[in-house]
């Protein structure tokens, strides 16, 4: 037996006109949690496609060997029989089947072409116990969390007798207690002897969980940092993966706060499918013009709630409170109302909610202030249009040969930058920004983080929702805790820390659990 | 073909404006396959049937008897690219034919009354079509499956077993007749006599195109925009050109130029222009791209969806008239499956299943190559067992094709 369990030798892969690995290395120590770190776009997706069997053997160069053997996959199945499996980022369970089905799919219990039930069910507990879940192995999935899910894929890997588990960006959907209690059950797993390699952005999960981590760069093995001695800071990595020293990673801003622009209040939300349910509770908000307010909380706190429904009731049901621009009560009951009153809403889940993904980004841009373009009977002016797009795709530094390339070819940074175009378009003064760097690289959410200074420099009232405490505490003046639908409290810049913070976002949760019951 | 000639030498910047404008010469598999594949069977059926395919009376013909597939056509790329589909629209026909024959025939309503009353029954089914997509939100596969039924019962109930006919004359011109030889004809040597008002306008037609590119590649320059080489760019006019005289002189030497070509044409531009130029048209590529996003940026997307299912009523109706004038008789059994032929002519012509692709002038081709291979065939005596299996092969090659060419952009793209 040798050390390592995987050792990934020179792999190559070309697509037409795109190297996207060049001689990459990665070798895996037996037991290990082996982290793989890089920008998006530098290949770690493709690395652990080539891993898994998706792309042939044949079609990249280089050689796999995995327990000393050399491996041909010719697809993903001839991986998985070998007991490597591969949990993606956007998770495949079938909502509407219950744990064990899920946890059996393609590997059903049956008895000459009869699925046996109580073996199924009983087999499922076992492996949901393995894993710390805790409910009946036929709830249907899509009665879980994005938590619980995901502890049903780590189960559902179990049950293939698996030895290299690879988790895709596990806890980027997760709330911090999903995430420790993820964490805590692959360093469970690696007790048990299973090893696991983990791509994430968040630095701090892998400083605390991996003995090791492989920096990728632009398709290229960067280097392999050792963590045990626990020597390496998120700094160092963070250098790795940009090839260059961050200073700062918030850029500075000279902070000019005028007058309130936005005052909401009492504001109040019913959930639109569970009756009576109350999601956001009678929340007041200030905002001024030049400031960049944070929006704290965990999830299910109401925050995305409470930003939909503001911007023209497009979330929720039985809305009440009022909403003052300028000191004058306005009306936004619709999405058009809200984008006439000056109010922007980019959405915390840009592919699903905002992006139309097969157009260019001209489109996109324009889709919110294609009025902006129209002279006589709503005739657009295609000219003019490019050129505004055109614009942005400088001013943003959005990578792409040109404003007709489809914006589902671009990388999440580059697609963040076309959301925020499409907004900046309308001339908002007011500009709610939910999650602005879910899914985005370091060197990528700096550009945002300028852009969003430069806004309010411009006089914008700029309201950031965002998980990533740092983040707030790095950009916003002023900061919000939501904790169960309420507004639980409010800091200045310099009184904000993660302590505090939390504190604020978890207060009340007990009782406000039980209302919602 | 090369798909990339930024670098072409021989293309050099027109002085005197700013910047040197950007060459490319781009080319879009996707797009540009159904125009060649409809080039390559014209050319196949014309060879098969020894030349008869390009005989005027045969253009004329093919024209003339699918003119209300095309328009339906139309309509339904609309509602394709909104992400919908429409079951009902030969039903449609249907019953707006049969009120069209009872209002003119049996009532002796007078023609246009009768024409815009069919027009705007066509709108109020539209209208309870689009209300449940819409805002009720049922699927439309399902609104219109119901539809279906619910007007040719309707349809059946009120013609009974028999037809109601004749239409009156007018009527009957608009979906059979040609225009009037209003200036007389020209001698145009070896192809004989041919009408001259169909030759101008045919001419017009060719200096509008001209003048309406010239004067959009003139503003992409202007405003920076990348444009093909010039020598590309006259060729395709002069191919376009070509192609449009020879169906003019064709049918100015048959019996001028049919109404519902006119009709046709107007529809074509007209919907042509809304769905690339205006912010509605925009809309349904929007909708149909991501409702959500289109929803969360402000474009009313039920609304869009209820007046794109007006629209289809509409031209359902419009089609109805015409069938029925054609036949001179308004049936139970019209327009049977016309539905299905419009959606085919839709999906040849590039739409995409999911909804956000596909272009008027795409659907209108689709259309087209179904009419080709339908009218080739049966010129060359193909019994229609035949026909069908041919069609049923096109469409799953051409929606195949377009699989295929997403699939390797796909792959490229990473």
């Amino acid at each position: 037996m040798t050390e390592d369990i995987l050792r990934m030798r020179g792999i190559t892969k070309r697509f037409p006109g795109v190297v996207a690995l060049d001689d990459v290395n990665l070798s895996v120590r037996r037991g290990e949690i082996h982290a793989i770190c890089g920008e998006n776009g530098a290949g770690k997706s493709t690395l652990m496609k080539v891993l898994s069997g998706v792309y042939p053997d044949g079609s990249f160069d280089g050689g796999i060997e995995f327990d000393g053997e050399l491996c041909r996959f010719g697809g993903i199945r001839d991986s998985e029989d070998l007991g490597i499996v591969i949990i993606h980022q956007e998770l495949a369970l079938c909502p509407q089947l219950s744990i064990a089905e899920n946890l059996f799919l393609g590997n059903e219990q049956a008895r000459r072409g009869w699925i046996d039930w109580n073996h199924t069910n009983t087999e499922a507990a076992a492996l949901m116990r393995r894993v710390g879940l805790d409910e009946n192995p036929t709830t249907q999935i899509l009665d879980l969390g994005v938590g619980k899910q995901q502890l049903v894929e780590i189960a559902k890997a179990l049950s293939k007798k698996v030895k290299l588990l690879i988790l895709d960006e596990p806890t980027a959907a997760l709330n911090d207690e999903d995430s420790a209690h993820l964490l805590q059950l692959l360093r469970g797993l690696r007790e048990e002897g299973i090893t696991s390699v983990i791509i994430s952005h968040k630095l701090n999960e892998i400083i605390s969980i991996a003995e090791s981590v492989t920096i990728i760069r632009d398709g290229h093995t960067v280097e392999v940092l050792d963590l045990r001695d626990g020597e390496v800071t998120e700094d160092r990595i963070i250098s790795g993966m940009v090839g260059r020293e961050l200073s700062d990673r918030f850029p500075v801003r000279d902070v000019k706060i005028g007058a309130e622009v936005l005052r909401i209040e009492d504001w109040t939300v019913h959930s639109p499918t569970q009756h009576g349910r109350v999601v956001v509770d009678k929340a007041s908000v200030s905002l001024r013009r030049g400031e960049i307010v944070g929006l704290a909380g965990l999830m299910g706190a109401g925050r995305t709630e409470f930003a939909m429904s503001v911007f023209g009731r497009s979330y929720g049901k039985d809305i009440t409170g009022r909403i003052y621009k300028d000191d004058q009560l306005i009306r936004v009951r619709t999405v058009q109302e809200a984008i006439a009153q000056g109010i922007a809403y980019a959405t915390e889940d840009r592919k699903r909610y905002g992006l139309n993904l097969i157009e260019d980004i001209k489109r996109n841009v324009s889709a919110a202030g294609l009025r902006k373009f129209t002279k006589r009977f709503g005739w657009i002016d295609d000219g003019m249009e490019y050129s505004a797009a055109e614009e942005f795709r400088r001013s943003m530094n959005i990578k792409a040969p040109s404003v007709l390339t489809a914006t589902g070819n671009l990388s999440g940074g580059n697609q963040q930058k076309v959301v925020l175009s499409k907004w900046i378009l309308t001339e908002p003064d007011v500009l709610i920004l939910d999650e602005p760097t879910r899914g985005i690289d370091v060197g990528a959410k700096y550009e945002i983080y300028t852009i969003v200074n430069q806004l309010a420099a411009q006089g914008k009232a700029i309201l950031v929702i965002s998980s990533e405490l740092p983040e707030l505490l790095g950009l916003c003046d002023r900061i919000y805790a939501m904790s169960a639908g309420r507004i639980t409290g409010e800091v200045s810049r310099e009184d904000a820390n993660e302590e505090r913070l939390m504190q604020y976002m978890t207060a009340g949760i007990s009782t406000g659990r039980e209302e919602n019951r | 073909m090369s798909t990339d000639t930024s670098a072409d030498p021989l293309v050099t910047p027109t002085p005197g404006k700013p910047g040197r404008p950007r060459v490319r010469l781009s080319f879009n598999p996707r797009e540009s396959g159904i125009y060649i594949a409809f080039a390559l069977i014209v050319a196949l059926f014309w060879i098969l049937t020894d030349g008869a395919l390009l005989e005027p009376q045969n253009i004329s013909n093919i024209i003339v008897q699918n003119s209300y597939i095309l328009i339906l056509a139309i309509g339904m790329i609309l509602i394709i690219i909104l992400g919908h589909i429409d079951l009902s629209a030969g039903s449609v026909v249907a019953v707006t034919g049969a009120l069209c024959a009872l209002l003119t025939v049996d009532l002796g309503v007078p023609w246009p009354i009768a024409v815009i009353a069919t027009m705007g029954a066509g709108a109020l089914i539209g209208a309870w079509q689009g209300y449940w997509v819409a805002y009720f939100g049922i699927p439309a596969f399902i609104v219109t499956l119901a539809g279906m039924l619910i007007f040719r019962a309707i349809t059946m109930t009120t013609l009974g077993n028999q037809g109601i006919g004749p239409f009156p004359e007018e009527i009957r011109t608009l979906s059979n007749g040609f225009t009037p030889g209003w200036l007389g004809n020209v001698a145009l040597g070896p192809l004989g006599g041919a009408d001259i008002v169909t030759v101008l306008v045919g001419l017009g037609l060719v200096a509008a195109l001209f003048l309406m590119q010239w004067r959009a590649r003139a503003g992409r320059i202007g405003y920076g925009q990348t444009v093909e080489p010039i020598e590309i760019f006259i060729a395709k006019l002069v191919v376009a050109a070509l192609v449009l005289m020879f169906v003019v002189v064709q049918l100015a030497r048959f019996k001028n130029l049919p109404w519902v070509l006119i009709l046709l044409t107007v529809l074509v531009v007209g919907y042509s222009l809304l769905t690339s130029n205006t912010v509605f048209g925009r809309h349904i590529y929007a909708i149909g791209g991501n409702r959500q996003a289109a929803d969360l940026s402000g474009v009313k997307v039920n609304a869009v969806t209820f007046w794109i299912f007006v629209n289809m009523g509409v031209l359902a109706a419009i089609a109805g008239i015409i069938f029925a004038g054609r036949l001179n008789q308004a049936g139970p059994t019209a327009g049977q499956n016309f539905e299905l032929d419009a959606i085919a002519a839709a999906f040849i012509g590039g739409a995409a299943v999911q909804g956000g692709i596909g272009k008027v002038v795409g659907a209108i081709t689709g259309g087209l190559i179904m009419a080709v291979i339908n009218n080739g065939m049966s010129l060359m005596g193909a019994a229609s067992d035949r026909v069908m299996l041919v069609k049923g092969l096109v469409l799953l090659a051409a929606v195949a094709y377009d699989i295929w060419t997403k699939r390797r952009a796909g792959v490229s793209r990473i």
